[in-house]
């Protein structure tokens, strides 16, 4: 007994740090896992605050660029208006809506770790919750991970451990958009099988198959395109429409027949 | 004591403040960002508890960690770089160590720089590994390691002689 005592008390810094390290291990090795730790991320009440106050700040500095991008983002969406047909008054319903969109500020970026979030400055307090999609005026930019009441976390496009579906503009043909780290304006798309034409320049979009995004939302063109190893499916690298470095507004989207989605879906991996 | 504990304070709000809001968004060539608050490690008194240093060092870390959202990568790094401190400046400093007067102002600049570049390094690689966690990446990693430790030196040269100018 009085051995160990002294072992413990000779190697205690040692000891002192390897205890220290399993903590910091464990907890790293958690945020690996697809939900991450409930309390220590930007969306927390003190990171957050901090990057508000740091946000309220710049945002003055590129108000006329900001300016012009929604001025634009108007002006299309006001075409779309005047082209559509008059809308019918059942359309007008609010009921009737399959998708709500939210509107807000990003007030921390990051596009150079492997992981990378972005945080919001709207939280569970605006009805934003985990797995609803954030795009901006100009394409997609990731799914909601974690919200606190005034902040919300947000898995960039940029994370390797982004998954999203995504097809070919006018087609069906659809895969998953990954990133493998190697250039913050390229994510890839797998499993588009090798039957289908593809030219670089082609538009790609967000899929059906997701409960999270609607369908169409711009993501990026094709930059080049190759066989994967088995010789059966294309890997395509995506040029994003979206600029990750420079981002100030986006959109949050809630889907409000996902719950009833989730809920069927369950059902049947049930059986 | 209390003034050189409102110093330490001081150093660690204000180290993670500049590495917060300024270093995590240089994002220098797209991709690299220095990550200087190491400089407290490198500027943490010679003697004083090794078990208090461990448990700042891992604070601080773990500061950077709730901003970065990186988890406890930096903690773990930064815990890593304070454990190994002693050894490395036994080995560059060697028996001026064991004068009484000894500070990192009265040592030749070789030995100043030799000293951050060391630490550096440790910090550095331990982050980059858990950051991309499988050995299929290991040129990936040390890539990283070389160029972020590269701008990291830099910088935290140019800030420590900022700061250190006044020599008390």
């Amino acid at each position: 007994m009085q051995r160990i005592i002294k072992f413990i008390l000779r190697n205690k810094i040692a000891l002192f740090y390897l205890f220290l390290l399993f903590i910091a291990l464990v907890l790293t090795v958690q945020n690996n896992a697809y939900h991450r730790s409930r309390y220590f991320n930007s969306a927390s009440w003190l990171s957050g605050t901090l990057y508000g106050a740091s946000f309220s700040v710049n945002s003055y500095f590129d108000l006329r660029a900001e300016n012009e991008q929604l001025l634009e983002e108007n002006r299309r969406l006001r075409r779309l208006l005047f082209n559509r047909q008059a809308p019918d008054s059942v359309e007008m319903d609010t009921s009737a809506v399959d998708y709500e969109v939210l509107s807000a500020q990003i007030i921390k970026n990051s596009f150079a770790s492997a992981n990378n979030y972005i945080t919001l400055n709207r939280g569970s307090r605006d009805g934003i919750v985990q797995d609803m999609g954030v795009i901006t005026s100009r394409g997609i930019l990731g799914i909601v991970e974690r919200t606190s009441s005034g902040y919300a976390s947000v898995q960039s496009v940029l994370n390797t451990k982004s998954n999203i579906n995504a097809k070919i503009a006018g087609t069906g043909y659809f895969g998953s958009l990954t990133w493998n780290r190697a250039d913050h304006q390229l994510v890839q798309l797998e499993d588009i099988p090798r039957l289908v034409t593809l030219h670089v320049g082609d538009t790609i979009v967000t899929g059906a198959m997701s409960s999270i995004f609607p369908e169409n939302i711009p993501i990026g063109t094709i930059e080049a395109f190759d066989l994967n190893e088995s010789q059966s499916f294309y890997q395509i690298d995506v040029r994003l429409f979206n600029d990750m470095t420079n981002l100030k507004q986006a959109y949050v989207i809630r889907n409000r027949h996902r719950p009833e989605i989730l809920q069927l879906e369950s059902e049947i991996g049930n059986e | 004591m209390s003034s050189r504990f409102f110093l330490l304070i001081l150093r660690f709000v204000g180290l993670v403040l500049l590495q917060v809001l300024i270093f995590n968004r240089l994002n220098l060539f797209g991709q690299l960002n220095p990550m200087v608050y190491i400089l407290f490690l490198y500027w943490y008194p010679v003697r004083e508890g090794r078990t208090l240093f461990l448990g700042i060092a891992f604070l601080l870390g773990f500061t950077i960690d709730l901003f970065s959202d990186t988890m406890a990568m930096h903690a773990a790094a930064s815990l890593t770089a304070a454990f190994a401190r002693p050894a490395l400046m036994r080995f560059v400093f060697g028996v001026n160590l064991e004068f009484q007067n000894f500070r990192l102002s009265n040592s030749t600049h070789v030995q100043q720089f030799t000293f951050l570049a060391l630490l550096i390094a440790i910090h550095h690689l331990v982050f980059f590994t858990l950051e991309i966690f499988s050995l299929s990446n290991l040129l990936l990693i040390l890539k990283r390691v070389v160029l972020t430790g590269l701008t990291t030196f830099f910088f935290s040269v140019i800030l420590a002689s900022l700061f250190a100018a006044r020599k008390e």
